[in-house]
């Protein structure tokens, strides 16, 4: 079987990604760890792009590696990337045994699914109608009809976010509390 | 023109979910685990995006712009923690931080 290009770039996104994602766990240094993530992130939005959905493509990148990842670095930067003081045993039985409970669970799911769920295309956004509407403009146009009410409850939800990184941020909270520990 | 199967993408999710999953059991350090819940959903948004394509549609794109803000708003809240938790007891190490155990 001769492979296609879409084939051979799928398969260099996901070893790349696969690559990157053991690196995040792999490295003892929390920088390398974040930056090892931003390559994940990088790879995932090529293969956003390879599924028609340029919109979170560009998303994706603007908020994860634009945004999360950044916060990420600034977070070990400010509390220090030193590795973990213990070293710890890495294939004891219990990780063994959880890794393999999810390999077999997900097995099972990604089956079911697709066995049960994918019959015929069904839905009304056919590549053709997409491509004749534009990619962003057919999801705007869901995002503000059919969506209305989770794209409104998403931003109450990035508000108390927001709120609740303010107040736990806050100096005086950790100084009420260092004078309630009674040390200082 | 589907290329690729779907099927590609699904095999690529749960791989990424598990190495996910595998590091938020076995690191320690509070910080990567934060880094492999962000995986973990990735590997899930992948999930839904192959999925949206694969049925035409936009369902899936929708739901992972939802993911993405709860992602956004879960990071944010959670580094304020790790960081109040590093005012306290000067470590980001999860089992220094099992108080709450009982």
């Amino acid at each position: 079987m001769v492979l296609q290009l879409p084939q051979v770039l799928f398969f260099v996104l996901a070893a790349t990604a696969v690559l990157a994602a053991l690196g995040v766990i792999f490295n003892r240094n929390a920088v390398y760890s974040a930056l090892s993530l931003l390559l994940n992130f990088f790879s995932l939005a090529v293969l956003y792009l390879m599924l028609n959905a340029q919109f979170i493509a560009v998303v994706h990148i603007v908020v994860y590696a634009g945004a999360i990842v950044v916060l990420f670095l600034f977070v070990v930067m400010l509390l220090g990337a030193g590795g973990e003081m213990r070293p710890r045993n890495w294939l004891n039985w219990n990780t063994a045994f959880f890794v393999g409970i999810a390999v077999v669970l997900l097995t099972l799911l990604g089956t079911v699914v697709y066995e049960g769920f994918i019959g015929g295309a069904t839905g009304v956004a056919t590549p053709q109608r997409v491509a004749e509407l534009g990619q962003t403009e057919a999801l705007g146009l869901a995002l503000f009809t059919t969506y209305l009410l989770p794209f409104e409850l998403a931003s109450i939800l990035l508000l108390v976010g927001m709120i609740g990184a303010v107040v736990l941020g806050q100096r005086w909270r950790a100084t009420l509390r260092r004078s309630d520990k009674g040390d200082q | 023109m589907a290329a690729v199967p779907t099927s590609w993408f699904l095999l690529l999710g749960a791989i990424l979910f598990v190495i996910g999953a595998a590091g938020v059991l076995v690191r320690r350090n509070a910080l990567i685990v934060l880094m492999c819940i962000e995986m973990m959903m990735n590997a899930v948004n992948l999930t839904f995006i192959a999925f949206a394509r694969h049925l035409d549609s936009l369902t899936g794109q929708i739901f992972v712009l939802m993911v993405m803000a709860v992602a956004a708003v879960e990071v944010a809240i959670g580094l304020a923690i790790l960081i109040e938790l590093n005012r306290l007891r000067e470590t980001t190490d999860l089992d220094d931080a099992s108080s709450l155990k009982g």
